[in-house]
């Protein structure tokens, strides 16, 4: 006998899946046009602006080209690990909005322990990175994937000793909890009394999504395009969604580990009262997630690229031994009643 | 324990940092290049054999093609060595076009250097900044010549003609109207020397805006400063010129030392380095920018106030005006016999150089008194660059051999020839 109850539960879950998953996928589309765009008129061009009123249907005349495309396998290539490993970097990617609290109700899994979560599932996505480098039987995508897994070890030390301060601060280990303990206006969020630790995970962020100035594992102009040279249509299409949704997860996450989530700024600032600006909202986290989402873009084109050993240098000479120390000064700035939690 | 070998890697000649079509066999142990071989050829047009059977002036615009960003300096020289054969006199003001000119290519070639040097390193923005500027000075170029690129302006004596009154302006197009369009043509309302006066004055400015992107750039610092080090002992011995030398702390400039067109009439600075790195390189090159730039501003004003002939009055190598050929038999028969066979230039060898924006770039000629010359040997400054890439690139790692190609500044098609 089939529960029906169960069913229901199911039905409702995989369509709460698909809101989440359509909106993200659409976001990433135009990540990419945004990208464009903006570097482009930081570089004094403007970008795309024939597909379209503005250029705006670019994004899907890049996907359906993508799609149409064939996906060439190399050579003594390995076809399992090959057409897998594009799947095991998206998989990750997409699985750790599961736990994302958009405001304080919209949050697909609820569970105590999301931070975990989202730091499993980030730390996933080098699998694929390293398997795609190895299955595609090149020397260049080998070099890559060596690089990318040094890399992603190392700042993924730094970003958990930041998480660490983070849950210190918020005594806390689920994202929901993690915001609530951070209410009371911009200055009561935690990039303020944390504010080392916002900008080191911040940079390993952008190291960890493999994006300048840390693309070394693509590093155009070194290895070409470093661990997926050799994927070309549909295959490339994921390896790119992937990343763009990693960078679009990073800045969620930001915004909500160090900039209130969806609280807003002005909470306690007495002129607004209960007027829009003073109430949370999804809208909050939102432009808050598009900001650092812009930060992204704007490293892009600024920085010149690190070498492979100074990324190594940087990761384990200054990120880490910062963030051991912060662990301690958050610990007794929490002893000290610096940080208040949920004022 | 299995043994443990060295992994060969193709780099290029389909690579982006390649620079055109530079193959480099590397050995690498891991991420460190223990042996860089360099492969060249695959650009080679046999410039040199070409030009054996060829009258002298047809050659001209093969010598845009070898160093294709820094087209009218290899003209300079060939045009150079044709006239010391010759032994005719350039008139004063084709000598300060060419000055000018000269000093244009350099800032063209050093800003296409400055951004490929970026974009090999990562930095992208710099790269279409400097493209910006270039495409001002293409237009200059455009203005005298009718072509961007392969100019073929400079002729023996003089230049192909006079300056123009009038900068050509853009046309309405789609995406450029009203505003936009009086905004790109602001500068192009008077002469080739207006346009110029205010690309010099407003270029000051834009070196300072790669500086800042660039110069004090902590990751910028990281990926050149200490990177391909070579002594100044080492540089001569290795024959370098150019900013190469000079990055080395050599004080060593053609302009300087052998004066050419009117380089001892104006006035500039030997920009030298002091680390020989390929961060003083760098000094060194935006420095050089601003350098061309004064001296742009000094021929100008030299220009303004002499006009005059661009060309001798020598019709065995210049050919006579239409105007003059129209009631003058012997100017027909000029006109006649140098577009048939062209000139003969006197039996000798003779060997000119002039500071192209590389380095050295010479012309070593033979001619047996005939109307082409029985050999040309052109000396290349990337050539003698490029032969120390493994010497330079030894020991560092696979993310330097982009900004080691880069810092040579190499073009395959003077490499090649």
């Amino acid at each position: 006998m089939i529960d029906m109850q169960a069913l229901q539960t199911l039905a409702w879950t995989v369509l709460k899946i698909f809101i989440i998953i359509i909106p993200i996928t659409l976001t990433v589309a135009y990540y990419t046009y945004a990208e464009r765009k903006v570097i482009g008129y930081m570089q004094s061009r403007v970008g795309p602006n024939r597909v379209g009123p503005w250029g705006l249907l670019q994004p899907f005349a890049d996907v359906f080209k993508l799609l149409f495309k064939e996906i060439i396998l190399p050579a003594n290539a390995n076809r399992f690990l090959f057409y897998l490993a594009p799947v095991l970097t998206l998989g990750p990617a997409l699985a750790a909005w599961a736990v994302v609290p958009f405001s304080d109700w919209m949050i697909l899994a609820d569970i105590n322990a999301s931070l975990l979560y989202v730091l499993a599932l980030t730390s996933m996505g080098v699998y694929g990175i390293i398997v795609a480098g190895w299955a595609s039987n090149s020397k260049y995508a080998f070099l890559g994937a060596m690089r990318s897994a040094a890399q992603i070890i190392s700042y993924e030390i730094a970003m958990g000793f930041a998480l660490v301060c983070v849950l210190i601060a918020a005594g806390d280990i689920s994202l929901k909890g993690i915001v609530q303990a951070q209410q009371g206006g911009i200055f009561d969020w935690f990039w303020l009394p944390l504010l080392p630790m916002f900008v080191v995970y911040f940079i390993s962020g952008v190291a960890e999504t493999n994006r300048a100035p840390f693309d070394v594992a693509e590093g155009e102009s070194e290895i070409v395009a470093g661990f997926h040279v050799e994927y070309a249509g549909a295959a490339f299409a994921v390896f790119f969604l992937a990343e763009y949704a990693n960078m679009i997860l990073i800045s969620a996450l930001t915004a909500l580990l160090f900039a209130g989530g969806w609280l807003s700024p002005f909470e306690n600032v007495p002129m607004l009262g209960n007027t829009m600006l003073a109430t949370p909202g999804i809208g909050w986290f939102l432009a808050k997630t598009v900001f650092f989402m812009f930060m992204f873009l704007w490293f892009r084109a600024t920085f010149p690229r690190y070498r492979y050993d100074q990324i190594m240098r940087l990761g384990w000479k200054v990120l880490i031994p910062l963030t051991i120390v912060w662990v301690v000064v958050a610990a007794l700035m929490v002893l000290l009643g610096w940080i208040e939690r949920g004022a | 324990m299995a043994e443990i070998r060295n992994y060969t890697m193709n780099f290029g000649p389909q690579h982006p940092a390649a620079h055109g079509v530079l193959r480099l066999i590397l050995e690498l142990d891991g991420e460190t290049v223990v042996r860089a071989d360099p492969h060249i050829g695959l650009l080679h047009r046999a410039t040199e054999k070409l030009a054996e059977s060829k009258p002298f002036n047809h050659s001209i615009g093969y010598m845009d093609r070898l160093d294709y960003v820094s087209m009218m300096c290899n003209e300079h020289a060939y045009v150079r060595a044709i006239e010391q054969l010759l032994g005719i006199d350039v008139p004063k003001r084709a000598q300060y076009i060419r000055t000018m000119f000269d000093e244009i290519t350099r800032i063209l070639n050093h800003l296409l250097w400055v951004g490929t040097n970026g974009l090999d390193l990562g930095a992208m923005t710099v790269f279409l900044y400097a493209f910006r500027e270039r495409e001002q000075l293409m237009d200059c170029y455009e203005a005298v010549s009718g072509a961007r690129m392969h100019a073929t302006y400079y002729r023996p004596g003089g230049v192909y003609r006079d300056l123009p009154q009038t900068m050509p302006k853009r046309l309405e197009t789609r995406w450029t109207k009203g505003k936009d369009l009086r905004r790109v043509n602001a500068w192009r309302e008077g002469s080739l020397l207006d346009f110029l006066q205010a690309f010099c004055d407003d270029f000051e400015r834009r070196v300072d805006d790669y500086e800042t992107l660039l110069t004090d750039n902590r990751i910028w610092k990281q990926r050149t400063v200490g990177i391909g080090v070579v002594a100044p002992e080492r540089a001569l011995q290795l024959g370098f010129t150019g900013p190469m030398l000079r990055g080395s702390g050599v004080q060593w400039d053609l302009r300087k030392h052998q004066p050419y067109a009117c380089y001892d009439e104006v006035d500039f600075d030997i920009v030298l380095g002091v680390n020989g790195d390929c961060y003083d390189r760098y000094l060194v090159r935006i420095e050089e920018m601003r350098q061309s730039k004064r001296i742009i501003q000094q021929c100008i004003l030299w220009l303004r106030q002499h006009p005059g002939p661009v060309m001798p009055k020598n019709f065995k190598v210049v050919p006579p005006t239409r105007e003059e050929m129209k009631h003058d038999m012997e100017a027909m028969i000029h006109h006649f016999k140098l577009f048939t066979e062209g000139y003969i230039v006197p039996e000798g060898e003779t060997y000119a150089a002039v500071e192209a924006p590389k380095g050295e770039f010479g012309c070593y000629l033979i001619s047996d008194a005939s109307n082409k010359p029985f050999r040309v040997h052109l000396r290349a400054p990337g050539f003698v660059h490029l032969s120390s890439m493994n010497e330079m690139l030894s020991g560092h790692m696979l993310a330097d051999v982009p900004a080691m190609i880069g810092t040579q500044d190499i073009v395959l098609g003077e490499i090649d020839r």
